[in-house]
This record gives structure tokens, sequence and C-alpha cells, in this order.
């Protein structure tokens, strides 16, 4: 068939190839010199709109949260374009915002589906960059994805403001120039739950966890392990959970017997509406073990978990980023124009989001340019108030907002179907700081190039 | 070398793939996804599909495991990066070759059995290649954060010869960073390599006992061919090729996780080769396309795009678009998915291509004049 030689059109290989080649440098070469141009990735000074990249999971254990976190974003989007009731631009101490978009130029946005998967994350993430033009991306509910987007925007050039990430590595050892974290981590979690454990539980505890087998679930585990033992409590296991496991059965057996009085359910969105819901559904609850009541600690609570997990949450100790029933006026303003989109209130999620967003445009303003290194250079350091969460600060070392932490505990008595937390305490900003350098949480930020 | 000497036709049939792929940034414009992490996906998915289609297409041995191929070429080539260097040759042939390796191991046990048999020990390997490197491999793995490249890791031929990084690393062929058009340029060279080399394989004898297994096992044996290394050879080239997809993923974004290895994305690329067309050179490839297409426009409509789009309609009628088409877009694209390939499995059992084929010889037999002109094609 292919012997037919001496052809006057038969093709080899290599004509092919170099044919093919020469076409190739052709097609690519004014890409190379359009996309050296720029000064920074995306410069929307030519236009008249600038593009926010919002990847948020739709699909999987998190979506939930992901769902609240478009809400937010969306809310977010129309007080910076001046409809709307500006929401907490209104209370945002400082503020450089004028409610005319970002410097003058009107604010969209795209979205995307992180899945709660790093490739997924980072394929959604690329295509806003590359294709939609995206000057920052934010977003996310999960430590995994975030680090894995963070880097990605740090290679790129494009600002990251993380969603909801809870691990100490987004801003622990993986933290980098381009990101920026709101959201508390397992670290301060861990510094607030601990004297409220201490004093509701004892300091003779032995405890079990059961934890989501990524950089999140390690973190926290390592983190309320290093408070508990602080306080005299035993760790009897840690067991680790695939992520979005479903069914938990066949890990909740093995506490009943254990000898272990305190399960730490290191799970988070419907992992831990599941876990929680079997362990209570076991009568883990009702049992006594060493003479004491069995107790459960989901160290890190959302509502949107609560409003899951219905019955089983009450009277279950947590820590949380924020409420919505929290009364200063920048939580309030914030309630008030989520209630008023969308008929319920906000989530911590949404919260961090609708923060991050009005932050980072503010950060424009104030610098003056889109640039990211100006922008970055105006968020390392930046102290605000009006937020929802007291006076905050964006540390410069490592990019970590520090702020007081809520300790709540799953309402007894829920005056409504959204009131479900109750903040138990409000551990102050300096009781959970730490050194940028601790041990397992030095990391290298990077540098800005642009 | 006879090798490389074609026939005319094939000759034509690669060079038009070759200009068609080389020049995707240019006509994948006006469809929106002339985009370089776009491109890249199509050209490594496709070269995916086309090894996949080697085993599937010319034996008919339905292998539910094949994302455990390209999860392996992953891990390898992220750990040639960590140990050797950031240059992707190298890093490009361990993957394919270890990906090859468990190939062996795995066709080798599962070819004793055929049919369903055959699908279900695939789809238990991959399953367990998932679970341990979601699990017990953790410490080789990095389990759900995945696998990735520091700056503190040893890459002891980039250290010998002097080449350093600067800023996060990245794979680097001979100096050029393997991100944007370059890195595209990278993927669709190797894929034009591996379309032809499928091309040859095609038109080989081996090929020729390929399709005989395919047709009749029994009889092939009755005259005397011992047809499992036959299958193993066709397998162990199919799994290499997914272990060259996976290491080009890595190249292209040096990250490895476990969920590649899911049995999704072993479903994944069955879908992409009926899609296209079982069987045929290029329906693997057009299948591809298709879905990662699917997967990443057709995703990303929101509501407000929706809005956009119909805006020139009048205002009720626009409401009312945008509640019929939102669940097919966003997060449902899924659901448009599922119908188009209700659709082709129902009506074009032979995938794209066949739909192409009946449409042209309609064509043909519509207008007499460009007969020949057309033939070629």
């Amino acid at each position: 068939m292919s012997k037919k030689v001496s052809q006057p059109n038969g093709w080899t290989r290599r004509s092919v190839l170099k044919t093919g080649l020469g076409t190739a440098a052709m097609a690519g070469a004014p890409m190379f010199f359009v996309r050296n141009a720029h000064a920074f990735t995306n410069d929307p000074s030519s236009g008249s709109t600038v593009t926010l990249g919002f990847n948020v999971p739709q699909t999987g254990a998190y979506a939930d949260e992901g769902a609240d976190e478009l809400r937010a974003y969306q809310l977010a989007v129309k007080h910076l374009n001046g409809e709307g009731d500006g929401g907490m631009m209104n209370t945002m101490q400082p503020s450089s915002l004028k409610g005319n978009g970002i410097l003058g130029k009107k604010v969209e946005y795209v979205t995307g589906d992180t899945q709660t998967k790093s490739d997924a994350a980072r394929a959604s993430a690329k295509r806003m960059i590359e294709k939609d033009g995206a000057i920052m991306i934010t977003g996310g509910s999960s430590s995994g994805v975030a680090v894995a987007v963070q880097s990605l925007c740090q290679e790129a050039g494009v600002i990251f403001m993380a969603g909801l990430t809870h691990s100490n590595d987004t801003t622990g050892k993986d933290r980098r120039k381009y990101g920026f974290r709101h959201f508390f981590n397992t670290e301060m979690s861990g510094a607030a739950l601990g004297p409220v454990l201490e004093s509701s539980f004892g300091n003779d505890r032995t405890a079990y966890h059961l934890t989501a087998d990524y950089t999140w679930g390690w973190s926290q585990e390592g983190s309320i392990k290093k408070y508990t033992e602080a306080l005299g409590w035993k760790t009897n296991a840690a067991v680790r959970t695939p992520l979005g496991a479903g069914d938990f059965s066949q890990y909740i057996t093995p506490v009943l017997n254990s000898g272990a009085d305190v399960l730490v359910l290191n799970h988070y969105g419907k992992d831990m509406v599941n876990s929680l819901t079997q362990a209570v559904q076991f009568g883990l609850r009702d049992k006594q073990v060493n003479g004491k009541d069995f107790q459960i600690v989901v160290p890190l609570f959302s509502r949107l978990m609560a409003q899951g997990a219905g019955e089983n949450i009450k009277g279950i100790y947590g820590s949380t980023n924020w409420n919505w029933s929290l009364t200063d006026e920048g939580s309030q303003a914030f309630v008030k124009s989520f209630g008023a989109e969308y008929g319920f209130p906000p989530s911590q999620a949404a919260h961090t989001c609708y923060v991050q967003t009005l932050l980072y445009a503010n950060a424009i303003e104030a610098a003056g340019t889109f640039n990211p290194c100006g922008v970055i250079e105006v968020l390392e350091g930046f102290k605000f108030d009006g937020m929802g969460n007291g006076a905050t600060e964006y540390r410069a070392e490592d990019h970590q907002c520090f702020k007081d932490v809520l300790v709540v505990q799953g309402n007894e008595s829920p005056s409504s179907q959204f009131d479900l937390l109750k903040i138990v305490e409000v551990t102050p900003r300096a009781k959970v700081e730490y050194s940028p350098t601790m041990e397992g949480y030095a990391g290298d930020l990077g540098e800005c190039v642009a | 070398m006879n090798f490389f000497k074609l026939s005319p036709r094939d000759a034509l049939l690669m060079v038009v793939f070759a200009a068609v792929v080389l020049l995707a940034p240019i006509w994948m414009k006006p469809f929106g996804a002339a985009y370089p992490d776009l491109l890249q996906k199509f050209a490594i998915f496709g070269l995916f599909a086309i090894g996949f289609n080697i085993l599937f297409g010319l034996t008919g041995y339905l292998s539910f495991g094949h994302a455990a191929f390209l999860g392996i070429g992953s891990y390898t080539t992220v750990w040639t990066f960590k140990l050797l260097s950031m240059n992707p040759i190298p890093a490009v042939i361990f993957g394919t070759l270890v990906a090859g390796l468990f190939a062996v191991l795995i066709g080798f046990v599962s070819l004793r059995r055929t049919g369903i048999y055959f699908s279900i020990l695939t789809l238990a390997f991959a399953q367990m290649c998932y679970n341990l490197a979601y699990s017990v491999l953790t410490p080789i793995t990095n389990g759900e954060t995945g696998l990735r490249v520091l700056r503190d890791d040893p890459m002891l031929l980039d250290k010998a010869l002097g080449v350093v990084q600067e800023g996060s690393p990245i794979g680097s062929f001979f100096g050029i960073n393997m991100r944007g058009y370059p890195a595209f340029y990278f993927c669709a060279v190797i894929l034009i390599i591996g379309f032809f080399i499928s091309l040859r394989i095609f038109r080989s004898p081996f090929g020729l006992k390929l399709r005989a297994i395919k047709s009749n096992q029994n009889r092939m044996r009755y005259t005397g061919f011992n047809t499992r290394p036959y299958l193993l050879w066709a397998f162990v080239i199919s799994g290499m090729y997914a272990g060259m997809a996976g290491s080009m993923l890595a190249v292209t974004d040096p990250l490895a996780g476990a969920e590649r290895m899911q049995w999704t994305a072993s479903g994944e690329v069955v879908l992409m080769t009926i899609l296209g067309g079982v069987g045929t050179l290029i329906g693997p490839m057009l299948g591809a396309v298709l879905i990662k297409y699917f997967e990443n426009i057709f995703s990303a409509f929101n509501e407000s795009a929706l809005h956009d789009m119909f805006s020139f309609l009048p205002s009720w009628l626009e409401t009312v678009m945008v509640t019929v088409v939102h669940p097919f877009v966003g997060e449902g694209w899924h659901l448009t998915l599922g119908s188009l390939f209700m659709v082709i499995v129902i009506f074009l059992p032979g995938g794209l291509v066949e739909g192409a084929t009946r449409l042209f010889k309609r064509r043909k037999s519509d207008g007499v004049t460009n007969k020949n002109s057309g033939s070629e094609n």
C-alpha cells in the first residue's frame, strides 16, 4: 500500500514536519509580540471595563459554599459599580472606593467551576486569565485548590485573593507574593478553641480525630493536636478520610470502642454534615466514656453546614471567621444588602469573598494603578476596620489577615432557621497571633515582577 | 527509510492534520477557544484518545482504566522534574516508559479475559492506582493536594549543567518556558508525531492483525496465530500514549493530582473515542476536542453572559430564553454533553466521522461534477 516510491508528490515525514514547523512559527510569531507588549498581565487601562475572575466550586463536596461565594461576588460587583445600597462600602475604614467601578472602569466578571479539584481549578483559572483577560482571580473553598491556584497566579502575574481557605499552608509554607488571605487559619482556630475546650471539658480528655485527607485536614489536625495536647489532652488516633467520602460509618464505628471521649471532626462542607450526622446517629453523644460525657468538636464551623446538619449541631463547639448575627455596623450593612438581594443571610464564605473583592478594589484605587506590584504594596500591612471583624491587618510578611476569632456553639434554641450558631467567645487578635517564621509555617513569598 | 514513506493519500492526510493542528490558534478564534491552555488540552487529550483508539478501535478491547496510565505519566514526569531537570524531554521519555511498564503488568493480567471481564479488570486496576495515590502512597504522590515541583528540589541534572530558573519552577525546553503558546506547539508537535505513528500502525500488518482479533479472535487462533502478544503490544502502546499525554499535562502545568486517575477520567476517554468514531484515524481527536470544548467553554457561560447573548431580543423573550438555556450551560454542561452523546450513539453509531462521511456521500451523489477533487479527503 505504502510502497509507492518515486511519486512526485510523495511527502516524507521530514518535509511534512518542516512545512508544519514553518507554518507554526509564522502563526505563533505575532502572538509573542502581543504578549510582550504588555507591561503586566491583562492590563485593562486601554479598555473601559475591568474583568475579575470568580473561581468557585459549583459541584462537589463544597458546592454550597461555592454558590454562596458567587452570590457575594455578584453583590460586590454591584456595589463597586454603584448599584444597590453599597453594603460595606459605606462602613469600610479607610476607604478610597468611589462607587464608579474601579479607577472609573466598570467592573465585569467571569466565573469558573473549580470542582474542588486542583486540576480543574487551575484549568478554569487559566481560562479566565488567558482568554477572558481577568486581572484578578478570587474564590475557592478548599485549601488544596487555593494553594494550587495561588501558585498559578504567581506564575501568571495575576493577583489571587483567596476565598475560603483555612489551612496554615496557604499563607504558611506555600505563601505567595501575589496571594492574599482574609480568612483565618487552623493555627488561629486552635489558639482560640483551646481555652474554651479547657473550660468546658477539662484537662483530662482523650481525643480521636477524623481528618479530611488533604492539606487543610492535615493542618487542622496538627493545630488542634498542638493546642489540646498543651492542655493535657491525649490523642488516641488520627484517621484520614478521603475528601467527599459521603459515607463515614466505617470510620465512626471504631471510635465507639477506642477509649476516646472526644471526637474531633476535621471535616468541612458536605463531608462534615455527613460525618457529624452519622456520628450522632451512632449514638456517640449519648455515650459515657471514662466516666465523662462523650463530646464532639468541629473546629471549623459555618452556618451553611449547621443548616445541613440540622438538630445534630446543637451544643457543638467550633470556630468561625464571621457570623451574620454580629451586631457591628459593617456586618449589619452586609447582612442587610445580602438579605435584600437573596432573601437569606450570608455565610462566612460569602463574607470573606465579598470583603476580599472590596479590599482588592480599594487597593487599586489607593495605588492609582492596576499594576499588581503597586496593588501588593498597598495591601501589605494594610490596616482596616468596619468589615465585620473589627480592626484587621494584612500582615506584610505572609499576606495573612489578623483579626479577632469567633468561638461558636450550635444554638440549642434557635429563634429562626438561620440562627444556628451562638457566639461563645470573641478571642482577641493578640491571643491568636504568631510569628510568620514559626516552625512548619515559614515560607518564601517570592518576588513581584512587572 | 520505508517507515516514513506514505501513500500520497496518507501524506495528504498528514499534511492537512499538521496544518489544522498547528494553525489552531488562528482558526479556533471564532469559536472562542484560541487560548493556550485549552489548545494544550486539545492536543494532550487528542493524543490520549488516539492512543486509546489503538487498543479499543483496532482490537475491540474496551479498557476502562486508561486514566491510570495518564496519572502514572504525570507523577513520573513531576518526579523527573524534581530529581533531574525541568527540561521536558527526559520527563516525557520517563513518563512514557514508566506508563509502558505499568501497562505491561496490568495488560498481562487483564488480557487473560475478554469483553466485560477485561473492562472490569482494567477498571479495578485503575481504581487501585487511584486509591493508592490518594492514601497509602501519599509520601510519593502528596495525596489530594497534588505533587508539585518546589524550588528547593534537587534537580541534579540542571544543577550539574548550571541551569538556573527565576521564580517558580516551570518546564523549560532549552530556555523556552513551557507555558502559553510555546507549550502548545510542544504538545502539538508530539501530537502530530503520535498521529503519524498511529497512522503507520493502522496501515501496517500489525494493525491488520489487531483488526483480525477484533473481527474474530477464535478463527485467528485456529489458523495458528498466538493473539496474546499482539494484544499485549496494543495495550502497552496505548498505555504509553496515555503516559505521554499525562506527561504533557505535567509539562504544561507542573502539578500531578490523583483525580487524574479517577474512573471518570477513564470514562471520558471512552466517550471521546465513541463520540468521534471508534476505529477511525481522526475520530478520537475530534471527540477529544469536542468534549474539552464543552468542558471549558460551555461550563463558563453564566447567567449574565446569557443575558448578554440574548440582549437583542425583547426583554420578556430574553428572560424566557435565558431560563430555557440556563440549565444546559454553566454547571449544567454535562447535560448538553449527555444529550449530544445520546443523539450521536443512536443516530450515528460511527461517531462524528460517520456523520461527516454520510454528509459527504450525499453531497457527492448530488453533484457529479466534482467527483475527483473530493475523493481525496
